[in-house]
């Protein structure tokens, strides 16, 4: 695999503000199989980085690294200047108020109803007044796009683009300064896909918030992306402001962006197979 | 040596089971030491262990107490001692059968229904987002279900002991023939303080033996709807398993001469 066009990516960061995150020879691998191969990563404050890659190319094992849902066998990571890797309980949930995350199908809360689930940090955790919780609750959905009325229903009860809306509206209602997207836009439909993309970028704006969202919709990657970066094989191959990505040089990156059939992914693919 | 490596290899598997369920105990017991404390999910987990489990455990105890006067019938009447039939079910009901089938009964009931709730949430990465809104999982919806446990199966065994006795009590009277007062009589004559605590402290050990199984194998459930299935079989017959076998060493414990 050539990589020789791909710029270092930490020397990519963006100088859009301070660093926030940065990551150092992170290595993490499942039953013997390699996910991550000493990735190194910098996000700036502001930025909106979107990590795109194939399915099971390790972009969720990326994120939940950060969030400390995996923990990575080797390497660093830090969030404005503080190691996060192997700290207490108690510290994690510190930093943890920091951020803000949106999953692949929502993750609501089935036993709660929909401004039970956008309030529950507020409520356990900053000790906020249930009635008052319910008042930043309804003001987050409207935020989202969703009316008042939306309230006291339960997400079973909700067709999957309100889901996203109300899980994004519980990712933001603690206003983190960091939001990770996991897939925002699957599932959905490509008008609902678009809304949510419009939400996305209207939500970290409005919050001045570091975004980091994985996707493999590049519509969605195109709209929402300051700058992206992809992941094959456990490493990053390119890295780059979004207008780039059309013109990257990186015969992987421009098999994936344009979606074609024919191109070295699938070559590698078919002699792994053989 | 093929076998002995299997055999190996099983204890090996086993051992590093044993390590898990006790590190999970251990972080689910530690996690009550700092706030914040969710007083509404143990009082949800308690109405649940305790009120709605009372139909079924009200059922198995009378039909229980019942049979056991019957069997005990034909068995004494034999050689002519039948006047034993009351202690015969009070004892029965109070050390073994009270704490056992209810333990079992809440297995089926509690333990399915945690492993199938906290695995969904699992496979949904309802866990996670958890973590993410600064929640610790064990805190939240492991150590309010193992208290509930603990606090709820002696009040259900209590309860279990009573309607198990009037089960006898019914079958006695109207079937067999007994005096009421005689019978009465006879039940409390020879019942033991230690009898019904020693049922109650076996419930308790059985309640959280139920909630930590159900519990543990839904938390650690992988893959979707299969491995919740999966998590749930594993939950009742791990937790029925353990039962019986705490209640053979609670038995030593406190009856051993």
């Amino acid at each position: 695999m050539s990589n020789s066009s791909a710029p270092a990516p930490s020397s990519r960061a963006a100088s859009a503000g301070e660093l926030k995150i940065r990551l150092r020879d992170v290595h993490k691998s499942f039953s013997g199989k390699v996910v991550l191969d000493g990735i190194d990563l910098d996000v700036a404050e502001g930025e909106s980085l979107v990590v795109i890659g194939g399915s099971g190319s390790g972009k969720s094992v990326l994120i939940k690294s950060i969030l400390g849902l995996v923990v990575p066998e080797r390497g660093s990571i830090k969030v404005d200047g503080e190691e996060i890797t192997h700290i207490s309980r108690a510290d994690r949930r510190e930093v943890m108020k920091k951020f803000g995350m949106l999953f692949q199908g929502g993750a609501l809360f089935d036993s709660l109803n929909v401004w039970e689930n956008i309030a529950f940090s507020l409520i356990r955790n900053h000790r906020m007044p249930r009635k008052q919780a319910r008042e930043v609750a309804v003001e987050k959905l409207h935020a989202v796009g969703l009316s008042a009325d939306v309230a006291a229903l339960y997400p079973a009860e909700l067709s999957g683009g309100m889901q996203k809306r109300v899980a994004l509206a519980r990712a933001i209602a603690h206003n983190p300064a960091i939001i990770f997207f996991d897939e925002p836009t699957t599932g959905l439909d490509p008008i609902m896909a678009d809304v949510i993309n419009d939400l996305i970028v209207e939500c970290t704006r409005t919050l001045g918030a570091t975004a980091i969202s994985i996707t493999h919709d590049m519509a969605s990657a195109r709209k929402i992306a300051t700058r992206v970066t992809m992941l094959y094989q456990g490493k990053l191959i390119w890295d780059g402001p979004a207008a780039d990505i059309d013109h990257s040089g990186n015969p992987y990156m421009d098999q994936f962006v344009h979606g074609r059939a024919e191109g070295p992914i699938t070559r590698e693919l078919q002699l792994k197979a053989a | 040596m093929e076998f002995l490596s299997t055999i190996g290899r099983i204890f090996l598997l086993f051992v590093a089971a044993i390590g898990r369920v006790t590190l999970f105990t251990w972080w689910a017991l530690i996690s009550v030491f700092v706030p914040p404390w969710y007083g509404k999910q143990t009082v949800r987990s308690m109405v649940e262990i305790g009120y709605n489990s009372l139909p079924v455990i009200g059922l198995t105890a009378i039909f229980t107490g019942a049979v056991l006067a019957l069997q005990s019938y034909s068995g004494f009447s034999r050689f002519s001692a039948e006047s034993s039939i009351p202690i015969v079910v009070v004892l029965s009901i109070t050390r073994e059968l009270g704490p056992v089938l209810a333990g079992l009964m809440v297995a089926g009931r509690i333990g399915a229904s945690y492993a199938a709730e906290i695995g969904t949430m699992r496979v949904t990465e309802q866990i996670d987002a958890l973590t993410t809104l600064s929640t610790d999982p064990y805190k939240y919806l492991v150590f309010p279900r193992l208290l509930a446990g603990l606090l709820m199966l002696p009040f259900l065994v209590l309860i279990a002991d009573i309607i198990g006795v009037f089960g006898g009590y019914l079958v006695s009277i109207h079937e067999l023939g007994f005096n009421p007062t005689t019978y009465l009589k006879n039940t409390v004559q020879y019942l033991e303080r230690r009898d019904v605590i020693s049922g109650l402290v076996k419930a308790s050990a059985f309640g959280f033996i139920v909630t930590l199984m159900g519990c543990y194998h839904g938390f650690h459930s992988r893959g979707g709807a299969q491995g919740v299935g999966s998590a749930t079989t594993m939950a009742v017959v791990s937790a029925s398993i353990m039962i019986l076998l705490a209640n053979y060493t609670l038995t030593s414990l406190f009856f051993a001469k």
